[in-house]
């Protein structure tokens, strides 16, 4: 796209990262009373919780799988969280990510044992700023674990672009739209097995092969920070004993 | 909606009777109260308030647009709530239903009518733009008593929001080009301003179970309650609206001594609501 926003100089941008630095995470297990499982996350501008309730009787009926459990992740923008105000229940772009969000979630849950269940993952986000949906399952994924449902692996999710002919690590709001590809993956971190892929842009084999190592090593990164979100729920609920 | 197992009723009735609740509270008493403002950073004004475990986040967006017919010269509010499935196992996605629209019209009303919001300081060309203020409030853990938690987290988005008048910066002067007594607005307001509020009234709300009138309910108490009954109080201990829900009754007693207790803890919640806004 051509645009007279300057995304990068002197081997910065425009916030001051480095090409394969991440915006600022910060995550938090355990957050809300209710829900079986919860998770608050800040990625860079974004703020997205995550609540998991189930495995329950899915309903309505039709829906339930006798051999497994179905998994329902919603994802959900608050009126208030972009520029222009949403309007409020699903869109067409917000019920496609909620699609691939349950399809990549569904991957390493452990459904065979909860056989006509529902999990539900509700996704809320509060403050929108670019990448979204790998906030969104991140969170989702915590949630999950928090919620006890087992699982093969703690799912991650991140994303590379391309802004200026460089290929870059997590696009920030700008960068998101002016730049010239955004290639948000998530992976099973343990295995390396992608469970969720797109792209929008223009990206040469080379420039693909890049961006994708470095969305896997964002991925791996962001799965640290899981994980010691989970371990301080439980280090101090231990020490709450 | 879950159903509250009869030995919970029985447990919560017999407290009641010996004017105890299961949290140990004062039947009068509430629960924590944290406010929490300025929290989205795309809002023009948000806060999150939570009321024991009930946890309400509220944000506000203006935008320019058009005047209702009737009020050429006033902004427009429009308020709506959100029982996302995230707060609750009985919450279900999709179009808002009863409880969300009661919710929200009592909010609305509770702003509206005490007039909150100076909608007249709000006009920007009379007949053609107005300001509208859009008061979203979503329900993000459910404990109980979300009208008190959902106005509250309204008033203090409110108390926080900016006019967004950089933001709207292109729209306004191509405004001007067609009206050009906009400049009178963009000379007067040349920058975001605090959106233009009197003081608020607040919210309380009681339950009657087994007898017993208590404030702030909990989940539970809500389940079990046969009568519910909002006031809105000034801070001159002036009632400003009220509403009673579900199918029991009060006695005009009861009614008198709940607009009492209404009176005392609004005091104390708008304290509270004035300094977390730094008023």
């Amino acid at each position: 796209m051509k645009t007279d926003v300057k995304l990068f100089e002197n081997g910065k941008r425009r916030d001051g990262r480095k090409p394969d630095e991440l915006r600022k995470i910060k995550i938090e297990a355990g957050v809300l009373h209710r829900a079986e499982g919860s998770c608050y996350l800040e990625w860079g501008g974004n703020k997205v919780i995550a609540a998991v309730y189930g495995p329950r009787e899915a309903v309505p009926r039709h829906t339930q799988n006798p051999l497994r459990a179905i998994v329902n992740a919603k994802y959900n923008m608050a009126a208030f969280s972009v520029e222009d105000r949403k309007r409020p229940g699903p869109d067409r772009r917000s019920r496609e990510i909620s699609k691939v969000i349950s399809e990549a979630l569904e991957k390493v849950i452990l459904t065979e044992q909860f056989p006509r269940a529902a999990i539900d993952v509700n996704i809320e986000v509060l403050d929108a700023e670019a990448g979204t949906r790998c906030a969104g399952l991140t969170a989702a994924a915590v949630a999950l674990a928090d919620a006890g449902i087992p699982m093969k692996d703690i799912p991650v999710s991140c994303a590379a672009g391309k802004i200026e002919d460089q290929v870059v690590l997590d696009l920030g709001k700008e960068e998101d739209n002016h730049g010239n590809a955004d290639l948000p993956i998530a992976i099973a971190p343990r295995t390396g097995e992608v469970l969720l892929l797109q792209m929008d842009g223009h990206l040469t084999l080379e420039e693909f092969d890049k961006a994708l190592e470095m969305a896997i090593n964002g991925c791996h990164t962001v799965s640290e920070l899981q994980k010691q979100a989970i371990m301080k729920k439980y280090q101090s609920n231990e020490e709450g004993d | 909606m879950t159903v509250t197992p009869a030995i919970k009723r029985d447990y919560l009735a017999n407290l009641a009777e010996q004017g105890k609740r299961a949290d140990g509270r004062r039947l009068d008493e509430y629960r924590n109260i944290e406010i929490e403002t300025n929290i989205i950073s795309k809002a023009e004004g948000s806060a999150r308030v939570k009321i024991g475990n009930t946890q309400v986040i509220t944000g506000i967006k203006m935008d320019a647009g058009e005047p209702y017919s009737d009020s050429p010269e006033s902004g427009v509010m429009t308020t709506a709530a959100e029982l996302i499935p995230l707060a609750s196992p009985d919450f279900e996605s999709g179009p808002p239903r009863e409880n969300a629209i009661e919710l929200a019209r009592v909010v609305d009303r509770g702003i509206r009518e005490s007039e909150v919001i100076e909608l007249d300081k709000l006009c920007i060309e009379a007949g053609e733009k107005v300001w509208i203020v859009f008061i979203d409030i979503h329900i993000i853990d459910f404990d109980g008593n979300l009208f008190d938690a959902a106005s509250l987290a309204a008033l203090a988005a409110l108390m926080t929001a900016n006019v967004p008048v950089e933001r709207l910066k292109p729209t306004l002067e191509k405004l001007q080009e067609k009206f050009p007594s906009v400049k009178n607005y963009l000379d007067e307001h040349p920058t975001d301003y605090p959106l233009p509020l009197k003081t608020p009234p607040v919210s309380c709300t009681s339950v009657k179970y087994n007898g017993a009138v208590v404030m702030d309910p909990s989940l539970d108490e809500e389940e079990i309650a046969e009568v519910r009954l909002t006031v809105a109080t000034d801070e001159n201990g002036d009632i400003r609206a009220m509403q009673k829900g579900l199918n029991g009754s009060f006695s005009t007693e009861e009614i008198k001594k709940v607009i009492k207790a209404s009176i005392d803890n609004g005091k104390e919640i708008r304290r509270q609501l004035y300094k977390s806004v730094g008023k």
